[in-house]
């Protein structure tokens, strides 16, 4: 039945740019410090100062431009958008309206089938983000502002409206947030609001070319919280509209906890921001030099990357999507390709067994081993010497002790031990806790060496050689007869 | 010796030459400000005390051998509009929002004024906002003009104007957007002189309209306003509009009048300009023709259009950069209930009916439906004038026209009546919105001893040309006699 209707979605992010200094001033973009430490006359708007452009937020504004495939226009313009609200200390927000800095972009967001659609990217604009409101504070039911976000750098991206379902909605979200952390422009950090999203979304009859009355969904932090208010709108809608109702524009906000959305305000009068150009801040131009600069470090995206484990890796393109969900998972996954061949293994290996021990900090990851250490373990799976169910609790063991496949192979004697280098710290190790015994051997008490080999193989689980344990012991503690 | 009457060049040398101090040139000048700021009232506040420490300190420092080569300003006594932000003192900007504001920073041009050795007296009464021709727009008094007390000095800088006229400073501070340092320069007998736009840091001034907002000094003299030019002109950081191009230092020498073709276009000399103006520039045209220039009878086709042009841009800037004083941060806050009552309530009791006029009016030419017939359009106009600029300066080097069309008004005879005080800016408007150099002498007085200016405009970035020239033109006239207080 609600087969007859489609829904039509589009999507406004809101992407922090890390920047170590704000977009207009040279204030701390630090999160979490006490509230109103990190301002200044003009992250404050206090009369008399004036903005002055932070070339870095430019910078990663035509980093994400290019990642996202825009044009990025070499002459932009700040305006001004008037409203206001105690976070916002001008009265006004220094955004982009009508030349944005970046335009006509795509994303490619990967469907259940392996495919991929295309999503249209209007514009990627700058702008200032506002300070924080906290409502109700004590016993006073004071209001409380912070303004040590005002000032901070967005890069405001807009889809175009064709999304045409809540997962892929929430797909595209996923792949954004991975293109801003390849090109190492934004944390992706939802929960500290430094990647926010907004959804429009309205339905229509299939087939139909225009669109209906939408309805904004403002500030979800889960892409799993925007695929559930999605789905809920739309089938509200849908419902609504099925019964002979009628829609009405108005701002939503998702509610979790009672799984449904609630009406914020309504839009009716559409706001009238007065948008003009900034008369503080002349046109923003892109001069080859800064293009360059910009551009230069860039490394390939997520989507060619996994077009190339896929193609000339022969990786799943479930494994892919997974090593593309965060640059440092994927350029893990290269450099261990790169010491221990196997792709389609190492791929499976990172995307199901490592990467839940990884541990995601915005563009920064801490893997649970050291692609040294992994190929180390690799290696005993390609020498015959491990099974694949003996390497998962070798690896287990690995990520709880930093040491490595070989040194937990010898000491739980998991395998012949053939390796001679770890025999020989093994009876290194056991000439070492004995010195008494050591001793006496030199000084002739030559029938010790049954017991200094019972030692050995007692060390290595019973998995070593005694004849070749017996020799190396008869080196260590009587050179000048071996 | 009267130190109050000699311009900063002349105090500075006496410095050198050891033949007074520092602490004696303030001491003169807060005798005479004790003397006639009663009846004038110039200051929305005086520092008398940090006046003087700093008149020691900086007589202490001078006790070095050729500390005063680094000190372009040495000794000079400095009033400044209170629209510039001032650590060590409060800033209003004539308004009751800023009651008691104290501002967190010094202004770059405040910065510089005193790393050039100045010493700041106190900050200037201004029409609220710096919106006005007549200071009467001030939420705390009028301003007088000592030539006359029952007349305004003009505005909106005219706390300023009538500082430096009245001789409590060589020297002051003012802003012009429209004419706020021209006007009130030609209405009270003194030099004004507004740069090209950007080429003093605008950082600190609190805003009124940015693409308009210049900051502009007063002198008794030419070579004054240009030793105060110089200490603030060039690039600075701080703001992004300031320009890059270098300034020309130096002394100053009066252009050769000789070969000079000076410019009339006859849309300044309109039916609005007053007999005694129209004489007094005519008079003036007259000594330069004398002196070997050659005047030329030109048209600028579009100066009718600046009126109307900055009435819509000025008020839709204002009403940007004003959106800001809310009650949140700083500045008068209103008790209210809920947010947006308490933003009502501020803005209506912090703002006077000359402010909410142009916010309201600016607010209307930015709405949806709106912008493109006002605010579109009048950049369009903007455009036009400055082209007029352009053709004018192929074929003159300088361009002559009245500062004011009338002498000074009589307090009252225009406040309520916006449209005729928006008449008072019609000649300063067009070199505004063109953001080129102009500067006001005074060139004489009329009938009733009021004095009359004469503006002079140059072309962008012929600040020192124009300084030149203004200085040949000065040598022409004799000097006007000080106000009698």
């Amino acid at each position: 039945m609600s087969n007859a209707y489609e829904p039509v979605i589009g999507l406004e992010v809101h992407a922090q740019l890390r920047t170590s200094t704000k977009i207009f001033c040279r204030c701390s973009t630090r999160f979490g410090g006490a509230p109103n430490t990190q301002i200044c006359p003009v992250c404050l708007g206090l009369p008399g100062a004036l903005p002055r452009m932070n070339e870095e937020a430019l910078v990663m504004a035509i980093r994400a431009g290019v990642s996202l495939h825009c044009t990025v226009n070499r002459r932009s313009r700040f305006s001004r958008k008037h409203y206001f609200y105690p976070d916002l200390p001008k009265g006004y927000q220094i955004t982009q309206y009508q030349e944005p800095v970046c335009s006509d972009g795509h994303l490619d967001v990967p469907g259940a089938d392996g495919g991929a659609r295309r999503v249209r990217i209007v514009r990627a604009h700058l702008e200032e983000d506002a300070g924080k409101n906290t409502h109700g504070g004590g016993a006073t039911g004071t209001s409380e502002v912070d303004l040590n976000r005002a000032g901070v750098p967005l890069l405001e991206i807009v889809s175009a409206p064709e999304i045409t379902s809540a997962a892929e909605a929430a797909e595209y979200l996923r792949q954004l947030r991975a293109v801003l952390l390849f090109a190492g422009v934004n944390d992706g950090n939802l929960e500290d609001g430094s990647f926010r999203c907004d959804a429009n979304v309205s339905v229509r009859k299939r087939g139909s070319q225009t669109l209906g009355t939408r309805v904004e969904i403002k500030n979800v932090n889960s892409f799993r919280f925007v695929q559930r208010a999605l789905e809920w709108e739309i089938a509200q809608q849908i419902a609504t509209l099925m019964a002979g109702g009628t829609l009405k524009q108005v701002t939503k906000t998702w509610d979790d906890v009672a799984a449904r959305c609630h009406v914020l305000r309504s839009k009716e009068g559409s706001d009238d921001y007065r948008y003009f150009d900034d008369p503080d801040l002349g046109p923003l131009c892109i001069e080859a030099p800064l293009f360059e600069r910009a551009t230069a470090s860039l490394k390939p995206g997520p989507a060619a990357r996994r077009q190339r484990y896929v193609d000339a890796l022969g990786v799943t393109a479930a494994d892919a999507r997974v090593l593309t969900e965060h640059p440092l998972l994927a350029d893990y996954f290269e450099a261990l390709v790169a010491r221990s061949g196997d792709a389609k293994r190492a791929a499976n290996w990172l995307a199901n067994i490592v990467k839940p021990d990884v541990k995601f900090e915005g563009l920064g990851a801490r893997f649970p081993v050291e692609v040294e250490a992994l190929a180390g373990l690799f290696a005993r799976l390609d020498d015959g010497s491990l099974s694949q169910k003996l390497a998962k609790d070798v690896y287990a063991l690995m990520r709880e002790t930093q040491r490595s496949a070989d040194a937990i192979l010898v000491e739980k004697g998991w395998r012949v031990v053939t390796d001679v280098a770890a025999l020989e710290a093994a009876c290194d190790a056991v000439i070492a806790a004995h010195p008494r015994q050591a001793a006496e051997f030199r000084a002739g008490k030559k029938g010790l060496i049954g017991f200094f080999v019972g030692q050995v193989m007692k060390a290595t689980g019973g998995q070593a050689d005694p004849k070749a344990v017996d020799g190396l012991l008869r080196a260590r503690l009587d050179p000048a007869s071996a | 010796m009267n130190l109050t009457a000699l311009p900063v060049s002349t105090l500075r040398e006496g410095l050198r030459q050891r033949r007074w101090c520092v602490r004696e040139i303030v001491d003169a000048q807060l005798a005479e400000i004790a003397r006639v700021e009663p009846s004038v009232k110039a200051f929305l506040h005086l520092a008398e005390a940090s006046l003087r420490d700093a008149a020691g300190a900086l007589d202490a420092r001078l006790e070095r051998p050729h500390a005063i080569d680094a000190l372009p300003l040495a000794g000079a006594v400095v009033a400044v509009k209170d629209a510039f932000c001032t650590r060590a003192m409060p800033t209003t900007c004539g308004s009751k929002m800023l009651e008691g504001y104290r501002a967190p920073y010094d202004a770059t041009a405040v910065e510089r004024l005193e790393a050039a050795g100045a010493l700041l007296v106190g900050k200037t009464n201004m029409d609220e906002f710096a919106m006005g021709s007549s200071t009467e727009h001030s939420a705390y008094f009028a301003t007088r003009n000592p030539y006359d007390l029952t007349r305004t000095p003009g505005g909106s800088s005219g706390g300023s104007a009538a500082a430096v006229a009245a001789r409590m400073a060589p020297v002051a501070l003012g802003s012009d957007t429209g004419g706020s340092v021209r006007q009130p320069a030609a209405l009270t007998g003194v030099v004004g002189f507004k740069p090209g736009y950007g080429r003093i840091s605008r950082y600190g001034l609190v805003a009124f309209a940015s693409s308009l907002d210049v900051v502009a000094p007063f002198a008794r003299t030419v070579d004054d306003v240009h030793s105060v030019y110089i200490a603030l002109a060039g690039r600075d950081g701080r703001d992004p509009t300031a320009v890059e191009a270098p300034v020309e230092g130096g002394a100053l020498v009066a252009a050769p009048l000789r070969g000079l073709r000076v410019g009339v276009p006859r849309e300044y000399l309109g039916p609005g300009v007053e007999a005694a103006v129209g004489d007094a520039v005519a008079a003036s045209l007259a000594l330069m023709r004398a002196a070997g220039a050659e005047v030329i009878d030109l048209s600028m086709p579009h100066t009718a259009l600046a009126g109307p042009c900055y009435y819509v841009l000025a008020p839709a800037e204002a009403s940007s950069n004003l959106a800001r004083f809310d009650g949140v941060r700083y500045g008068l806050r209103a008790p209210a209930r809920e947010l947006l009552g308490m933003y009502g309530a501020t803005r209506d009791a912090g703002f006077g009916d000359e402010v909410k006029r142009r916010i309201l009016i600016g607010t209307f030419v930015l709405s949806a439906g709106y912008v493109d017939a006002y605010y579109a359009q009048a950049q369009r106009a903007r455009a036009l004038i400055a082209d007029d600029f352009v053709r004018a300066f192929a074929r003159c080097d300088v361009l002559v026209t009245p500062t004011s069309p009338t002498t000074a008004f009589a307090l009252g005879a225009r406040h309520h009546d916006p449209v005729a005080m928006y008449q008072a800016d019609l000649c300063t408007l067009p070199a505004s919105l063109a953001g080129v150099p102009a500067i006001s002498l005074p060139v004489g007085l009329d009938g009733a001893g009021l004095p009359v200016g004469l503006q002079l405009i140059g072309p962008r970035l012929g600040e020192r040309r124009l300084l030149e020239i203004a200085a040949a033109v000065e040598s022409l006239h004799r000097q006007l006699p000080p106000p009698t207080l």
